[in-house]
């Protein structure tokens, strides 16, 4: 089958809204009759549930958590990008546009990434509508901070809780729908599958995970809100249950999946600190406004701190290494996440790195608080003030933009960041790709829609930060909707999806067998010991650098785990009842076939692009080295065996911004 | 640290439950207290035994999933965190901890640590919304200003997450400060005028109705409350219940 990315024809500026001009409507009364099934109540998913129901279908929403109030997008902290251009410095949809299609290295489409600054402001608008309670500033007005990648002030914050504000406010529309009965909402519920019926995509199997029951659920078109698929590496930002199994489902029934090796590892988590970890923090990217990176400029200095003889305040300026300022002085601290990730890899590798494990490099606060307790001193017309009267100035300053942040680094670390500096280290964060759609969201299943993470679309090789929340409701809110009707639009005849059909029939029947396996294989070894072995293979070989070697051992080494998977796991407990660790086995299965994959295309993709870093291909002083030659998108087609998997190219043109060399110099 | 656990073991809703003793060894102070029940998973998985059941899933404190009631306090015995950010240096070598899950009438037990808090949802189904369609088509953000200090005082209202420490930790099982958080939010900022009234009474009726009991000023709640959610949002709740009642 050949990629149709259907990108409507005209100039960039007018392509959304042309194409919203001309595409099929439902009637009101239409829309009665036709029932759509979203998969994850995140972001994408709680904004399209929300509004698919307005519109007037009927709506089946799917959570494993206890609530849609709990999926992920909850703990996204630092904030959402707009182009409104409150600040008046400069900012536009052009703009927003061309920092994206830049930041994502030049591979992500072109009309999507438009489309997607095009509505932006909307986002904004109606979240304030909702009671989304944004940071304002001393005239009631909305306040706005400074991410990496871009050179003006564009994202929106609520403290460091921006994802939770943005999540409640559409889980308060969902509510409404709730509340009108325009949305049936299935929580502690898992997808197991989709079912395609006559090539279109009908319906899912999924398991109540309270009573282990299965069950059928049928609708005219099927939305896969899921998120990304960061925990294939065992340890990430995400949360616990996040995981690829929806989108993997739909892969296995026909839908391309695209790019799984563009991965974000973000550059600013709190380091590793043993076996047992079960999950990495996230510091949000903001804090990189007001803090400076460094390490020692000696190796001597950083013996000295990590055997405790020499603490990090007692570092002179011309003895501290600030190498993103030193490397990066046009964008500084402020670099995107990719290059911000391998600097503090490659400072680490060379042995500077501040903490026990080799993995950690210093993220200060003192010049803010001396630059914002000047400041405030003035304000407050305190004449020569103390040292220590500027420092508690600006430190209270610190503590209103990032309070929670620094409370919740002292109780996970046992260390007071008001009094010495951070220590962070990259961390697996989010995942670019995913299941491939075209203009209007569809899969290449008909039918089958991937929004939010989920999808492969907008971020190319590299996300943006706060571009993810932006992502994400303008899929739910203000695209799918409108595209999704094109398609419904044929099916105001169709009535009623029976599920007693062969095809629920079999579907049921390809879960139910998988399920039963788990509980009665009596094998040797737990969920978890896979689950950590494949995240140790994926982190060693295909984490923030890749080469050749590393991965086709991946590939062999994923391959003979599944095997061994497959005949020693062992699954406590039964079928029939509410059991995490049966869920977590389908999950980890599916991981398993996901990261061989993911390690072929790191292996086919032979250049450096955004988090995709081939060490092959760099350039003299280590940056990433584009190929023209891979200006594509790759999109794999399920044959069976991850390694017999093919690959087909959307090839990525670019008429409104000139590729060039990715300089933050 | 070596550590013995009592544990609440219960199969199912309609199953009686009963503390069960464990034990674990070598915990490191730098865990967090799931991580430490991770470990005691992990044994109990190898030895062929089924896994203690408990909710989770950032473990960053936000979600508002996890909820254990350890040594007879919701979230333990820390301040201003969740059982995920809960961390082993809390507690020392030879320590027995107690661990139930989070109890409540309206809280029904599905397994082990596992409860059952859709109430909190229908509540919110009730009225914890403002009705605005989700079209785009608002006025301009920046078209209605919101003084900061109303502003701050919403975000402070609305950093609940939504765990039910406060029903726990309350001798009435009360949802007020659950409740008074989500009016608070809405009645402090002009968005929240237009339906105040109806909101606050049937969010109340729907309290009501999912059997929490009534405040009597212990102020629990706002001690064992992880994100720090102020009592004065009670007041704001009978306030708001007051004035649309007469």
């Amino acid at each position: 089958m050949a990629l149709d990315s259907k990108v409507p024809q005209g100039p960039l500026k007018d392509k959304w809204t042309d194409y919203k001009n001309h595409i099929n409507l439902v009637n009101p009364a239409n829309k009665r009759h036709i029932d759509v099934i979203v998969v994850g109540t995140g972001l994408a998913g709680g904004s399209a549930s929300a509004t698919l129901a307005e519109l007037g279908y009927n709506v089946k929403s799917f959570a494993y958590q206890d609530s849609p109030r709990r999926a992920h997008s909850i703990a996204a902290q630092g904030g959402i990008n707009a182009a409104k251009n409150y600040q008046g410095d400069g900012d536009s949809t052009y703009r927003l546009f061309y920092d994206t299609v830049k930041g994502g290295d030049y591979r992500s489409r072109e009309s999507n990434v438009y489309r997607l600054a095009e509505v932006s402001a909307n986002i904004i608008d109606q979240c304030v509508a909702q009671g989304v309670p944004f940071a304002r500033d001393y005239g009631g007005l909305l306040d706005n901070r400074s991410f990496g990648g871009v050179l003006v002030s564009r994202t929106f914050y609520a403290k460091g809780q921006t994802g939770q504000q943005l999540l409640l406010g559409a889980y308060s529309a969902m509510n409404r729908q709730i509340a009108r009965g325009k949305i049936e909402m299935f929580n502690r519920h898992e997808m197991l599958d989709v079912v395609v019926v006559d090539g279109k995509a009908r319906g899912i199997i999924a398991r109540n995970l309270v009573t282990g029951e299965i069950e059928r659920h049928a609708a005219h078109a099927v939305v896969i809100a899921s998120g990304g698929y960061g925990n294939v590496y065992f340890l990430s930002t995400n949360a616990m249950g996040s995981n690829v199994t929806a989108g993997w489902k739909v892969h296995k029934k026909g839908a391309y999946f695209a790019n799984p090796c563009y991965t974000q590892i973000h550059p600013t988590c709190i380091p590793r600190s043993g076996d047992y970890q079960s999950k990495l923090t996230l510091m949000s990217e903001s804090l990189r406004n007001d803090g400076r990176i460094w390490v020692p400029k000696n190796l001597e200095d950083v013996t000295a701190i990590r055997e405790g003889k020499l603490k990090p305040t007692q570092l002179t300026e011309d003895q501290r290494d600030y190498y993103l300022e030193r490397r990066y002085p046009a964008f500084g601290n402020l670099v995107p996440r990719d290059v911000a990730s391998r600097a503090a890899k490659e400072r680490c590798d060379a042995g500077y790195g501040v903490n026990a494990t080799g993995e950690a490099v210093y993220l200060d606060f003192a010049a803010s608080f001396e630059r914002y307790g000047t400041e405030q001193a003035k304000i407050q017309n305190i004449s020569n003030p103390s040292a220590a009267k500027i420092k508690e100035l600006g430190q209270e300053i610190v503590r209103a933009k990032y309070g929670n942040l620094f409370q919740m680094y002292e109780k996970i670390v046992d260390e007071n960041p008001y009094e010495t500096p951070m220590m962070i280290y990259p961390a697996v964060h989010y995942t670019m790709g995913g299941v491939w759609v075209d203009y209007n969201l569809m899969t290449t299943i008909p039918g089958c829609y991937a929004i939010g993470e989920a999808n492969f679309s907008d971020h190319g090789a590299n996300r943006l930060g706060a571009s993810a929340l932006m992502q994400g409701l303008a899929d739910g809110y203000f695209v799918l909707p409108y595209t999704i009707g094109d398609y419904l639009s044929d099916d105001i005849r169709t009535g009623k999806i029976a599920t007693d059909t062969p095809e629920f029939d079999a579907a049921e029947k390809e879960v139910s067998e998988r399920i039963e396996f788990f509980v009665n294989n009596k094998g040797t070894h737990s969920v978890d010991y896979y689950h950590k072995k494949l995240g140790k293979i994926m982190w060693d070989k295909c984490g923030m650098s890749r080469n050749k070697e590393g991965l086709e051992e991946a590939i062999e080494e994923i391959s003979a785990l599944r095997k061994d998977f497959w005949k020693n796991v062992i699954v406590p407990g039964t079928a029939t009842e509410y059991n995490e660790q049966l869920a977590k086995a389908g999950r980890v299965a599916d991981f398993l076939e996901l990261g061989e994959l993911f390690a072929k295309d790191a292996l086919v993709r032979e250049e450096s692009a955004g988090g995709h870093f081939r060490e092959e291909h760099q350039t003299e002083d280590g940056e990433a080295k584009r190929m023209k030659e891979f200006q594509f998108v790759s999109a794999w087609e399920y044959k069976g065996e991850p390694k017999d998997a093919v690959l087909h190219k959307e090839a990525l043109v670019y008429e409104n911004i000139e590729v060039k060399e990715r300089s933050y110099k | 640290m070596n550590l013995t656990l009592k544990i609440w073991r219960q199969k199912d809703s309609n199953s009686k439950g009963q503390m069960v003793d464990y034990k674990v060894t070598e915990i490191s102070e730098h865990m967090s207290f799931l991580e430490m029940m991770d470990v005691l998973n992990e044994q109990l998985v190898n030895a062929g035994e089924e896994p203690v059941a408990f909710d989770h899933d950032c473990r960053e404190g936000i979600c508002g999933m996890c909820s254990m009631y350890i040594n007879g306090e919701a979230h333990g015995p820390d301040r201003g965190v969740t059982t995920c950010q809960l961390h082993m240096r809390m507690f020392k070598d030879g320590d027995t901890i107690t661990i139930e899950p989070f109890r409540a009438a309206s809280f029904p037990v599905i397994k082990d640590l596992v409860v059952d808090r859709s109430a909190f949802d229908r509540i919110q189904h009730s009225g914890g919304y403002i009705s605005v369609n989700t079209s785009g088509n608002t006025q301009d953000a920046n078209s209605i200003p919101i003084a900061k200090h109303a502003a701050d005082e919403a975000m402070d209202a609305a950093t609940c997450i939504g765990c039910g420490a406060c029903v726990a930790t309350c001798k009435n099982s009360s949802a007020m400060l659950f409740v008074g958080a989500k009016v608070s939010q809405y009645a402090l900022l002009p968005q929240g005028q237009v339906e105040a009234a109806d909101r606050v009474k049937n969010m109340v009726a729907q309290m009501d109705l999912e059997g929490f009991g009534n405040c009597t000023n212990t102020g629990a709640c706002e001690v064992e409350c992880p994100k720090g959610i102020s009592l004065d949002n009670i007041a704001r709740m009978n306030r708001e219940l007051m004035k649309a009642s007469i």
